[in-house]
């Protein structure tokens, strides 16, 4: 079915381009066969999530002082989140917004919190095309 | 595959469910994502699952009911609380397991986790595989699974491919748990309690009891305070229906008072020296604070003053103005073999006493520790040894015995007298009591161990009887410090060229291997010589003490050199060596002039029976 096609080829572009990882593919071998409301679940949970920490990594980046703890401690959110549904890219711009959080440069967290944004949404739109495609081969798979 | 939606339940593990199914595991994580997974995960391994997005909740809960649960994941880091902080919380309140879960791998951060006493330390993205083998955590922790749990073939199957998971795992957990669960995979059923109930039941909590920390102590002491592993501690208690987890939950306990003590040590340590250590109120103080301060830290013990501690205070002022017999030779390098001999007791005494350290500062008392022969001094030394103090003087011969080969095993040895074995030389002890209020003005003399010889002197005082003895012949000490300095140069080349000699080598803060040695044969010797008369002892100890005494205060200072040391301690390690010396020296029998003297001078008047005699410890 057509829904299905494009849903393997989503998910094939996603793996390829490092957008998704072998986590995310775990999560989906464990819940094979039954329906899709864990992994939906947890792809909304986590686009929700991810979009708020990210204002506030950018709150506190603006900030006339910027207490780099705190990023450093929300930017963790951030990658155990990602790390833990297989966002691969998101997770590895999080490694290396670290790096800058370290060396205390503000300017440099900026820059990789922009990169971080732009991989963010672009996951999340990925996702919610897969998901939104995941209901209807899920949704058609019972009805036959 | 189903995702099994139990509720989270309180209290039974699992109903009728061979453990680990039904494990009840608490899920602790602020960020719903990991959560949602980890609860999705936890429930495929067929455990009981209750989450929480908040660490003040998880706490509620645990505190709400202890039996709730079996094991704790948590995440590093939360907004309301600390990862860590709700570990160490979980870990002194609950005593459960607790399994650290992050995105943050940093060696620095794992470590972090495995020091305050986390059982594992799970790196996010967590994987199926790793949860299956949590459970062993559990196991570990002084439980014990259902006997016919392992009938089951799912359960072996689990077991099994938990165990591959987990030898897998261990690679990383040896690494970063090298003290907790590298060895001790097989342990743990020898360890847990007699049980009868499922894993999950609650554990027996362990109270550690004077004497279980008296053993504890001294195989902290046997091992180095630096080596000190539960694992091995354990091994030496050589106690049942402990664990490892107990052991390292204690452990880590003890290390937190030893940190203080050594913190307080320091600083009275400075302002020791900067008084020029001239000052016996102080030292008083300070060794009577240090001892409530071990036991405010410890919570376990309390001293009960009395008015004995107010004699031995004042008594131990009256000490510390005679002069030092060996310190004052050693420290302005007098030619004073005495003195020497004394240094080298002490320093012996000191690496034994405080060699592994810990054992000399937490109880400050515990010189007596480091004592081999001193069975009262052992008493006194440490503060959990105190609490029985009044337990009078049994033999401890052969706690003695055995430890006297080994110098870090003394200090076992005054806590196995401490426990309440009878020391062996109550004769002895009198006699040391002598002994030691001359190492403390000696001591103080160095300006060091002004604490530690207060302590030392209260620590005597409280078996020791002389003590009103001493006071009263404090005059002749000082007199008699004199005549001994000067006739210690003649003494010397007689009768104390051997501990001379090795003390020489050891007298500084660093050499503790050559004191040991000393006190090793020292002490060899002198456990014979425990059973020597009195007037034995006073003899030769006069000579012995002294030399003690100054290596006593270098090895006392080898203890401070970070600092760290509690000059109570030292001093009562020197106590301690005084004893010990003096029995060798008996031994060996001094010349007879100084002999008068010092018999005069120590002669063991019980008057007072001990300025401690009274002083009732009470376990708390």
């Amino acid at each position: 079915m057509e829904a299905k096609m494009q849903l393997n080829t989503l998910m094939a572009n996603m793996f390829a381009t490092g957008l998704l990882d072998d986590q995310f593919r775990q999560l989906q071998i464990l819940h094979e066969g039954s329906s899709p409301d864990f992994i939906t679940e947890i792809i909304t949970l986590f686009c929700m999530e991810g979009e708020g920490i990210i204002n506030d990594l950018a709150k506190l980046l603006n900030k006339p002082f910027v207490d780099f703890n705190k990023v450093d401690t929300l930017l963790y959110r951030l990658q155990g989140s990602s790390a833990t549904v297989g966002a691969q890219r998101v997770k590895d711009t999080c490694i290396q917004f670290h790096k800058f959080c370290q060396d205390n440069t503000r300017y440099g967290c900026l820059d990789t919190l922009d990169v971080v944004r732009n991989d963010f949404y672009d996951l999340r739109s990925k996702f919610q095309i897969m998901v939104q495609l995941e209901q209807q081969v899920w949704t058609f798979y019972r009805k036959h | 595959m189903t995702v099994e939606k139990r509720v989270s339940g309180a209290g039974g593990g699992g109903g009728g469910d061979q453990f680990p199914v039904g494990m009840r595991v608490l899920a602790v994580d602020d960020d719903p994502t990991c959560l949602k997974v980890l609860e999705n995960l936890l429930r495929r391994c067929q455990y009981h699952v209750t989450t929480t997005g908040q660490a003040a909740t998880a706490l509620k809960m645990l505190r709400e009911n202890k039996d709730q649960f079996d094991l704790v994941i948590s995440d590093v880091h939360m907004p309301d609380m600390d990862g860590f902080k709700l570990l160490e919380l979980v870990g002194l309140e609950m005593d459960l397991p607790v399994i650290m879960l992050s995105a943050n791998g940093e060696t620095q951060t794992v470590m972090k986790g495995i020091t305050h006493g986390a059982c594992d330390y799970l790196l996010k993205p967590v994987r199926l595989e790793q949860l299956k083998t949590i459970w062993q955590h559990v196991i570990r922790r002084n439980t014990k699974p259902r006997g016919s749990d392992n009938d089951d073939a799912g359960q072996k199957a689990q077991n099994g491919e938990g165990e591959n998971g987990g030898a897998n795992r261990n690679k990383r957990q040896s690494r970063r748990d090298r003290d907790e669960n590298g060895d001790d995979g097989d342990d743990s059923d020898d360890n847990s309690n007699e049980n009868g109930d499922s894993s999950s039941q609650k554990k027996p909590r362990v109270v550690w009891s004077v004497e279980l920390h008296r053993k504890f102590v001294a195989a902290v002491n046997q091992l180095g305070i630096d080596k000190a592993v539960p694992k091995k501690i354990l091994d030496l208690m050589n106690v049942e229906n402990i664990t490892r987890e107990n052991v390292a939950s204690h452990l880590q306990k003890y290390r937190l008072y030893l940190k203080r003590m050594s913190m307080d040590a320091s600083r009275q340590a400075n302002l020791v020296a900067a008084l020029g250590g001239r000052n016996p109120a102080y030292s008083n103080m300070n060794s009577l604070d240090v001892f409530r301060h071990y036991n405010n830290a410890y919570g376990r013990y309390r001293p009960v003053p009395t008015s004995t501690h107010s004699q031995s205070n004042n008594f131990l002022a009256r000490m510390n103005t005679p002069s030092a017999y060996g310190m004052h030779g050693l420290l302005s390098s007098q030619p004073l073999q005495l003195s020497h001999a004394q240094n080298t007791m002490g320093t012996s005494l000191n690496d034994l006493g405080v060699n592994n350290g810990n054992l000399i500062r937490a109880p400050h008392m515990s010189t007596m520790v480091t004592g081999t022969s001193g069975n009262s001094f052992a008493n006194i030394s440490n503060g959990v040894s105190l609490a029985p103090a009044n337990r009078s003087v049994q033999p401890l011969e052969s706690s003695n015995r055995q430890h006297l080969g080994r110098i870090n095993s003394s200090s076992t040895d005054s806590f196995s007298s401490f426990a309440g074995e009878s020391p062996h030389f109550p004769d002895l002890g009198r006699s040391s009591n002598t002994w030691q209020s001359a190492v403390p003005s000696n001591i103080q003399e160095l300006g060091q161990n002004g604490s530690m010889s207060q302590a030392t002197l209260q620590v005597n005082g409280h078996r020791m009887e002389p003590v009103s003895s001493f006071t009263t012949s404090s005059n002749q000490i000082t007199s008699l410090g004199n005549e001994m300095q000067s006739q210690a140069a003649s003494l010397a080349s007689s009768t104390l060229p051997m501990v001379f000699n090795q003390d020489a080598a050891p007298f500084t803060f660093t050499s503790s291997t050559n004191s040991r040695e000393a006190l090793n044969s020292n002490l060899a010797f002198s456990n014979s010589g425990i059973n020597n008369s009195l007037p034995n002892l006073r003899i030769d100890s006069s000579a012995v003490p002294r030399q003690a005494l100054d290596g006593g205060n270098a090895g006392g200072g080898a203890s401070l050199q970070d600092g760290r040391i509690d000059q109570h301690t030292t001093g009562n390690q020197l106590n301690y060596t005084n004893d010990l010396m003096g029995t060798s020296r008996l031994q060996r029998g001094l010349s007879g002039s100084l002999d008068d003297i010092v018999v005069d001078m120590f002669r063991p008047d019980n008057d007072n029976g001990g300025l401690f005699i009274d002083g009732d410890w009470q376990l708390v």
